[in-house]
């Protein structure tokens, strides 16, 4: 992050203004990734003049940066006209998108209006790789082409590339593949769980054998040995300090408009079907909540090695049961990377039977009385 | 008198954050943050107001300056956000195209 969007995102958290909004226009989607979160089924998506409206709300409540995404964007018939919308509204708009409906005229069409980037997931540099995960055929080759047609028109191209079982040998290949095509690489080792809370899709992630390697790959961290270095002794400020964006000045809407505080954070807080967004935002009991928690008062972080600087993700420990405590897959990652196990890893203090106190029952009589 | 006219370079984005004007080009994906006077040049770039009116109304009635040395600065300013793309500047007033100028919150 620049540091002038650092300054921005003090200020906007200071003044409580959501800065950065993703805005999933549709569940629906043209591939079928084996490790995808979502239902794609359409269970009432917003219409035009929903979406609209929402997007008129946002500017007013201050929201810069716009990301749509999905499922697959380019499945709504509206996507155009929706994002002229925005771009009238002056947001800088984001999207993702597998590009495989992206042919040489869009790309000409949202070069004109003014998106600043299109994320494009790529899992593989190898059709039979990437075909396998998203099960359609040809559709690395779709999705390249549509790379192409977007890098000739000057827009900036991301490829995230989500490590897997099945892909994780491949990612030198895929960062090749990004050098040639001139687009920027991300690398992401987490898998997440479905919305609905079934965890199936997690099992896809890459063991810690792999992961320990990746953290040790100079050409993707850096100086790998700094990378893995045991973490300093986290300063009692840091410990003041908030979790991650979401609900700060972060949020998500899914296509139904229900208001969450981050897409990896199914913690619903409000609809915006049923109230405006901004008030939503400022004044859900939920959002406040997620807002209310600092680093100090996490439920076993506080006493970890990796408290200041894990990748901790609130969202992820929402979905195991309590967004205080700690995200495995995050406490795996610490591990992995500095071979030292987080406090969640460590063997839980049993409590003996004999210290258990155990209090009398009230008497039936003391209880209506 | 001027014969300037001001737009925003419609591929830019931007947003208005506690009284300060944030602008993001998208081709570089460069953030800029404009001053008090930069936010009210943007904000009254319509393409058909030409500069020196917008300079009367809207600089030399808030700002202590004399008129004519407030329409040098601003030209040589709308100059300068015209080179980072961030403006369009013409001697003819311009057409809006989509995004449409002064609708930024």
């Amino acid at each position: 992050m620049s540091s002038l969007l650092e300054e921005m995102s003090a200020k906007a958290l200071k003044l409580n203004i959501p800065l950065s909004v993703q805005l999933d226009l549709t569940y629906r989607c043209n591939e079928r990734c084996v490790h995808c979160y979502l239902d794609h089924d359409d269970h009432g998506e917003m219409t035009t003049a929903e979406i609209k409206h929402l997007l008129d709300e946002m500017a007013d409540a201050g929201v810069f940066i716009l990301t749509f995404s999905g499922g697959e964007i380019f499945l709504r018939k509206d996507f155009f006209e929706l994002l002229e919308h925005a771009r009238r509204l002056m947001f800088c708009v984001k999207l993702k998108t597998n590009a495989v409906l992206i042919r040489a005229r869009d790309a000409s069409r949202l070069r004109d209006l003014g998106v600043e980037s299109l994320q494009v997931s790529i899992y593989s540099h190898r059709p039979e790789v990437h075909d396998a995960i998203t099960l359609i055929p040809g559709s690395l080759k779709r999705s390249l082409d549509a790379i192409y047609f977007l890098k000739s028109q000057g827009l900036k191209v991301i490829i995230a590339n989500v490590l897997m079982t099945q892909n994780m040998q491949d990612y030198p290949g895929v960062r090749a593949l990004a050098e040639e095509l001139g687009v920027e690489c991300t690398l992401d080792p987490t898998v997440t769980p479905m919305m609905d809370g079934n965890r199936s899709t997690v099992a896809l992630g890459v063991d810690p054998g792999v992961l320990r390697q990746v953290f040790r790959d100079a050409s993707l961290v850096g100086d790998a040995e700094e990378f893995c270095a045991i973490p300093a002794k986290a300063a009692e400020s840091e410990m003041e300090s908030t979790p991650c964006s979401a609900g700060h000045t972060a949020c998500y809407v899914s296509p139904y408009g229900e208001v969450f505080p981050c897409v990896q954070f199914p913690l619903p807080t409000g609809n915006v079907r049923r109230q405006r967004f901004i008030d939503i935002w400022r004044h859900s009991d939920q959002m406040k909540e997620v807002r209310s928690i600092r680093l100090k008062d996490l439920t076993t972080c506080p006493s970890c090695t990796h408290v200041s600087n894990c990748t901790r993700c609130p969202g992820l420990a929402f979905m195991e049961g309590n967004m205080r405590g700690p995200s495995t897959q995050d406490c795996e990652k610490s591990f992995a990377r500095t071979g030292v196990p987080s406090a969640n890893m460590l063997p839980k203090k049993r409590v003996g039977a004999g210290l258990v106190q155990i209090r009398a029952l009230p008497s039936l009589a003391r209880l209506s009385a | 008198m001027s014969n300037l006219y001001l737009a925003p370079n419609p591929r830019v984005a931007a947003r208005s954050l506690d009284g300060i004007m944030m602008i993001m080009y998208g081709r570089e994906s460069t953030l800029f943050t404009l001053n008090k006077t930069a936010t009210i040049l943007w904000q009254s770039a319509d393409g058909a107001t030409p500069l020196d009116q917008i300079v009367e109304n809207r600089i030399c009635s808030r700002f202590d300056v004399a008129p004519a040395e407030a329409l040098q600065d601003a030209e040589i300013l709308a100059r300068e956000l015209a080179s980072r793309e961030i403006l369009q500047v013409s001697e003819e007033p311009i057409l809006r195209r989509s995004p449409v100028a002064g609708e930024s919150r």
